[in-house]
């Protein structure tokens, strides 16, 4: 329960995820899953893309078709609660953000993560590091497919 | 003596957002803060805040007190830095004590704005070297760049330990456990969900025994509470710690009004004691207003929301009428009312109830 551990289950991640087929193209995936006073995912997408509406308390929504997955909702979020996925080729790719140091650099190997803190069988590759001037880097990791729904952050880079 | 139209107690959230709006309705204000900067706790929140884009919701708190100082300084408000209010009279006069000097100043109005303060938690060595208060270990990291230990415990589930404990992360240190007496998660979900992908582990129902150590803290003894919060016998464990640090809420730094003899109830939702106020914010003392956490703990970014109200009302009260008085109003009310609507602000509402100042 999300409410005692503070991890989601599965039936909780996938309700947030649009159908496979839509994820051929990049797409954000909202991982908020209690009505808090926050919006910021709504105000800052160019695209029209989340609604909250005039009660910032509600859960965001995501309209696929309008999602770009541009990242800056990801960016921004105060809960770090936003990813960009993508599947291509066989493989998904994360934008994370990612707050720790040290960061990782392009071509790594990193540890990836689920959402219990669990070290998963499979690494995760490094594919993109973007600093911003507000201090959250958004990290674009791969890892294969069948980790879509358990991927969630990196922890540190094999030696 | 010193003269000013208006005094406001405090120089966070409310106090630094009370002194905006009343200058720009004509005031001459001089606020008063005991710290040596402005900003209060913002200062040390290196986490994005909540909220929408008017009480600078994706903004990390340090910067929003930049914002805030900023603002401030482009008025022609008065900062007394180092300067501790020590007392408030019913003529509306404070006495205040900075730098070994102690003074009188009297104002047509007085903003209290003075925040709150941690509480503790008793349990047996709970004054070992390396027991902390959550604010203690935000102020040591994140102001003067010192860790607080190599492996901490954090006790209390709520924002702040949520938060502290990232920021831990952050800084280096191991958390090892988040300790939570209730039956569930007190912050935000997303907080807690944020720890434990970096591995944390989350135990509710369990509380802190005992601490161990000869001369500082060496390990606790956590034990389980059942749903009436009395321990379990035969549920005890050790964790090996040498930081132990507190997060079980806050109370109201209500001092200065119950010395006034304002009218003041004790609201459990709100934290404590806190005053009386009518719906201008103002207690039962004449011209003296209050606003943010010395009124019901709450989040940061209805403090702001607050002390913007308390400075418009305190210039109204004094002649002083905002330029934008009217569309101000309507605004930050219906600001606080969209903070306070969701789950999260029940327990607020309910304790606004108590004091009347929500229907």
């Amino acid at each position: 329960m999300i409410e005692k551990d503070g991890v989601a289950t599965l039936e909780m991640v996938k309700s947030k995820f649009p159908k496979k087929e839509v994820l051929f193209r990049p797409k954000a995936i909202i991982e908020c899953y209690q009505e808090i006073p926050c919006n910021p995912c709504e105000t800052s997408c160019p695209f029209d893309a989340i609604t909250i509406g005039s009660d910032i308390n509600k859960i965001p929504q995501v309209d696929f078709d309008k999602c770009t997955g541009c990242g800056i909702c990801a960016k921004v979020c105060p809960g770090l609660a936003i990813m960009i996925v993508m599947i291509k080729n066989g493989k998904a790719y994360f934008k994370i953000p990612y707050e720790l140091l040290p960061l990782p650099l392009i071509g790594e190997k990193w540890q990836a993560v689920n959402r219990n803190g669990e070290i998963l069988d499979k690494p995760c590759f490094i594919e993109g590091v973007q600093k911003n001037k507000d201090m959250t880097t958004i990290v674009t990791v791969s890892i294969e497919q069948p980790y879509l729904y358990e991927f969630v952050t990196i922890r540190s880079k094999y030696e | 003596m010193i003269e000013k139209d208006l005094v406001v107690i405090g120089g966070g959230p409310a106090g630094l957002s009370a002194c905006k709006i009343a200058a720009e309705a004509g005031m001459k204000v001089a606020v008063f803060e005991r710290s040596f900067a402005l900003g209060g706790q913002l200062v040390k929140q290196t986490h994005k805040f909540f909220g929408s884009e008017s009480q600078y919701a994706k903004v990390r708190g340090m910067e929003i007190a930049k914002i805030l100082i900023k603002d401030l300084e482009k008025t022609d408000a008065e900062i007394y830095l180092n300067a501790t209010v020590v007392g408030l009279y019913k003529d509306n006069i404070i006495t205040v004590y900075q730098n070994g000097r102690y003074f009188k100043v009297k104002a047509k109005a007085i903003v209290i704005a003075t925040g709150a303060s941690e509480k503790f938690l008793a349990f047996e060595n709970n004054d070992l070297p390396g027991i902390y208060g959550a604010g203690a270990v935000q102020t040591l990291m994140n102001i003067h760049g010192v860790l607080p230990g190599k492996e901490v415990v954090m006790v209390g589930s709520g924002n702040i330990g949520l938060i502290v404990s990232y920021q831990l992360i952050q800084a280096g240190v191991k958390v090892k456990a988040l300790v939570e007496a209730a039956g569930k998660i007190g912050g935000y979900g997303v907080h807690a969900s944020k720890l434990r992908r970096l591995g944390v582990p989350i135990l509710i129902n369990t509380t802190v025994k005992r601490a161990i150590g000869k001369d500082k803290l060496e390990k606790i003894i956590t034990v389980k509470l059942d749903q009436n919060w009395n321990e379990i016998a035969g549920s005890e464990e050790e964790i090996a710690c040498d930081a132990l640090c507190i997060s079980v809420g806050l109370s109201p730094l209500h001092q200065l009004l119950s010395m006034a003899e304002a009218n003041m109830l004790y609201v459990n939702e709100l934290g404590g004691l806190v005053p009386i106020k009518t719906c201008d914010y103002e207690t039962s003392l004449k011209g003296v207003f209050a606003a943010g956490d010395v009124t019901g703990i709450e989040e940061a970014s209805s403090a702001m929301v607050e002390g913007k109200i308390a400075g418009l009302m305190a210039a109204k009260h004094s002649g002083f009428i905002h330029p934008e008085y009217e569309k101000l109003e309507n605004q930050l009310n219906s600001e606080l009312c969209v903070l306070r609507q969701g789950p999260c602000g029940e327990k607020i509402r309910c304790g606004l109830k108590k004091v009347g100042e929500l229907a």
